[in-house]
């Protein structure tokens, strides 16, 4: 186990070397970025030419990648136009996007595993009927089309939840959006959990655990939602990642600083500190997603433990 | 590990991170609304782009609290746009070049400190000198000395610009390089305040809190979250806050702050979405403003290119111009906020200050029958086919695509016009700066300082900084300097107007619209108005 958890752990340097040049070499693509800086004006070229040096814009693309490398061993993440370190922006916005992701995993567990498990164990009632109508609509909506409506509705038209978040975030105005984030993932637990615990209610260990005469609720948790949820967990795992990732445009709507603001702001100012520094994060967060799961399987299931 | 925990444990695991976090995130703040009792006003802003020196702020975010923290020698009417001495006592000339400045004594920053002549004369130093790397460094260089501070190419010959001298406390005198009448008047521009002398001796630290000597300090600033301004007691200016304060927030998108604007979280936003303006005046019950600020929008021809310069390659410009309907595009994709354009400075101006309604004449009335023989008699379109650049990141696909569709109905020929997509405004810029555009492209003016002469000089005197088309017209350029040296201002204004004619018959550039300022207010806030920038008045705007 130990020696997996290693091995997973090295796999990383590749994948982590090879994706900050691949997005280096992107936002270095979109053009020169100082240009921009004087707006509609045309830069005084000396001017120009300094801001150009301060950032290494004049090096070849490999130097400006090796210099990026090493200041990042130094902990160094650079700086943003206006002067703002990487890191200080790190620290703002990784933990917004974390506590709106916690908000979002959580609904989505509770209510993705509820709603699911509700539905197999009763099916072709109608609450499972309910169950199906209700996570096809919400299959079928982009996002971003449920955060405004929402926003609109409970916002602003009838005013229970705080339209947006803003600065300091509190449980209450992170609801909206963390529902809003955890709807389409909500129902594929939902839908997930429904089949496969639909499928497992017809087992042997279950048929047996009714005959031995264990009360339904020790059948149902301990032995049909347990491994039931193999599958589910695969899903969850994959998905924290794709959270954080579909949270940039719920943080959009909400008005979160989270990761998708500040990601936004540098892809609009070619900021490529900013864009690299903040991906760079977001992988490791999605490695060791991956890798939380890989473990939990073997929790779940002695089999793949002792394999 | 018995069965049952077991899988208790696997779901706690699931969950238990998430539950924390949320849990630690409901303590943090509880209070964030209700602070707003005391008459203090909210306010839409986004981040800005650079640091918060006067001399290196160029876009309206960090312009709006620049003008807030800052007052400067001159200022401008919010209404008229017209200019009056605001720190400046006097601002005098014999030969329209060689000035004195008096300030008016006994003005403070807000960090106690008197406002000297020394603290124009270094900030101005600082602001030119090329080693500091401020994007406004150009607006020095009508002042002597400019060629050493920041030549073409190189480092700095001297430190200081030879053309300013400080004459005692409260006076100084500025050597321009050449003549300019109209000079003070631009003196109202962002990069021309004071600084303070901690800006010099703690840069960092200034960084960090801005300091000036404007109606407004900064309490308290997290940056790309919230800025809260509160008036400055000690401010000698005549235009004292009637508000407790301003707290700026920082909005992701301005779809999120129009939401806050209407569910009553947030009380003035300038940042309004086009999505928003088809129904504002409903949405708010008409508390919603649009009135033209001092922004032109083009489309530039790149005269650098032989088949654009040519006599006939200009009856097909004059054509072009011709063939776009003005009227219908500002209408339908504007939502009329936009005017359509004839000339080529802004109504802000007024009628005295230079603006005169149909200087651009045919060229900018549309007529189809005759824009399509005239592209006919010019031999068509160089290259057969026009294509008309802009940035993709921007507000723009909609109305180049009118504007083709107008011009391919009137030429009767579904291809004649398309759009060019350039993905980024970085990269749009530079190819328009190195001069490799081979079709026309979208240029937009905003002016820095309300006068005609920023209007046209910047942007149309040969190798002028500003001048995208690559125009050339000698008889422009005296026009230019003859209205610079004009004691005179109605008179003045009449040469730039002379220069104006010629530019509807050279057409280097074609006038599309005016663009206008929107804002909408909450019921909580009276009297908020825009500047002819855009920019909220917010000193003047009262909490009910």
């Amino acid at each position: 186990m130990g020696r997996y958890v290693i091995r997973r752990l090295l796999q990383m340097i590749p994948v982590f070397i090879g994706s900050t040049f691949l997005i280096f070499v992107m936002v270095h693509a979109l053009g020169d970025p100082v240009n921009a800086l004087f707006g509609d004006r045309a830069p005084d070229p000396v001017v120009a030419q300094q801001i150009r040096e301060q950032y290494n814009l004049n090096d070849p693309l490999w130097l400006q990648y090796l210099k990026y490398m090493g200041n990042l061993f130094r902990w160094d993440f650079g700086t943003t136009f206006n002067g703002q370190s990487v890191t200080s922006l790190l620290a703002t916005a990784y933990p917004a996007t974390i506590k709106l992701t916690a908000v979002a995993f959580t609904i989505e567990v509770v209510f993705g595993v509820g709603f699911g498990l509700i539905s197999g164990l009763r099916r072709g009632g109608w609450s499972d009927n309910t169950v199906l109508m209700f996570t096809l609509i919400v299959i079928s909506i982009p996002t971003f089309v449920t955060g405004y409506v929402l926003q609109y509705l409970v916002g602003v038209k009838w005013g229970i939840l705080p339209a947006t978040a803003g600065e300091d975030l509190t449980f209450e105005s992170l609801l909206l959006p963390g529902l809003v984030l955890a709807s389409v993932s909500l129902a594929y637990v939902a839908r997930l959990t429904r089949t496969t615990v639909a499928e497992n209610s017809k087992a042997d260990y279950v048929r047996t655990a009714v005959a031995k005469g264990l009360p339904r609720r020790r059948v149902v948790m301990n032995h049909l939602l347990r491994n039931s949820l193999i599958p589910v967990v695969t899903f969850l795992g994959a998905d924290l990642g794709a959270l954080m990732g579909g949270a940039l445009v719920t943080e959009r709507i909400f008005n979160i600083h989270g990761v998708g603001y500040y990601l936004y702001q540098g892809i609009v100012r070619q900021n490529t500190a900013t864009v690299v520094g903040f991906v760079t994060v977001l992988i490791i967060i999605y490695l060791a997603a991956n890798l939380i799961v890989d473990l939990l399987y073997a929790v779940l299931d002695p089999r793949i433990r002792y394999a | 590990m018995p069965a049952g925990t077991r899988v208790r444990w696997a779901v706690i695991v699931a969950t238990s991170v998430a539950l924390l976090a949320a849990g630690c995130s409901s303590g943090g703040g509880s209070s964030s609304s209700s602070g707003n009792a005391s008459g203090i006003v909210t306010a839409w802003w986004g981040d800005p782009q650079n640091p918060l020196e006067p001399a290196n702020t160029n876009e309206v975010n960090g312009g709006a609290v620049i003008d807030m923290i800052f007052t400067g020698l001159v200022q401008y009417d919010p209404k008229t746009s017209e200019p009056s001495n605001a720190n400046a006592d006097s601002i005098t000339s014999d030969d329209q070049q060689n000035w004195t400045v008096k300030l008016k004594p006994g003005w403070k920053f807000s960090d106690g400190t008197t406002v000297t002549a020394k603290s124009y004369v270094d900030a101005w130093n600082y602001g030119a000198l090329s080693t500091n790397k401020q994007l406004n460094s150009s607006f020095f260089s009508y002042i002597q000395g400019y060629d050493q501070v920041a030549p073409e190419s190189g480092n700095p010959t001297a430190q200081t610009l030879s053309g300013l001298k400080v004459v005692d406390d409260n006076t100084f005198t500025v050597a321009l390089t050449q003549k300019f009448s109209t000079w003070p008047a631009t003196l109202g521009y962002s990069a021309f305040v004071p600084l303070p002398a901690s800006f010099f001796s703690n840069h960092a630290a200034y960084l960090e809190k801005p300091i000036g000597n404007g109606p407004y300090q900064i309490a308290t600033w997290t940056k790309s979250q919230k800025m809260e301004l509160r008036p400055f007691t000690d401010y000698s200016g005549p235009d004292k806050p009637k508000n407790g304060g301003i707290d700026l927030k920082v909005y992701t998108d301005t779809n999120a702050a129009y939401a806050d604007l209407q569910a009553g979280n947030l009380d003035v936003d300038n940042g309004l979405p086009n999505a928003a303006l088809k129904t504002v005046e409903t949405d708010l019950n008409g508390r919603f403003l649009n009135t033209p600020a001092g922004i032109i929008q083009t489309v530039s021809f790149p005269l650098y290119q032989p088949q654009w310069s040519t006599p006939n390659a200009q009856k097909v410009r004059l054509g072009l111009a011709m063939a776009i309907d003005r009227a219908t595009i500002t209408k339908v994709v504007f939502n009329n906020t936009r005017t359509p354009a004839s000339d080529w400075t802004s109504p802000v101006l007024g009628a005295a200050g230079g603006f005169k309604e149909g200087i651009c004449g045919q060229a900018c009335t549309y007529n189809p029958t005759m824009a399509k023989q005239l592209v006919q008699e010019g031999g068509g379109i160089p290259g057969g086919q026009l294509t008309i650049s802009y940035n993709a990141d921007g507000p723009h696909k909609e109305w180049v695509d009118a504007v083709c569709n107008s011009i391919n109905n009137a030429l009767g020929n579904t291809s004649a016009c398309v759009g060019n997509p350039i993905g980024t405004f970085a990269d749009f810029r530079n190819q328009v700066t190195t001069k490799k555009m081979t079709g026309p492209f979208r240029t937009g003016w905003q002016m820095d300082y309300p006068l005609i002469q920023n209007f046209l000089q910047p942007v149309y005197t040969t190798g002028a900084s500003s001048n995208d088309s690559g125009y050339s017209s000698s008889q422009f350029d005296s026009l230019v300097n003859q209205a610079n040296a004009n004691a005179d201002k109605s008179a003045a204004v009449g040469q730039f107007q002379d220069g104006e004619k010629l530019l509807a018959t050279d057409l280097p550039a074609v006038p599309l619209w005016y663009q206008n300022g929107t804002v909408g207010w909450s019921a909580r806030v009276d009297n908020v108005l825009l500047n002819p920038f855009s920019v909220p008045v917010y000193d003047q705007i009262t909490v009910k």
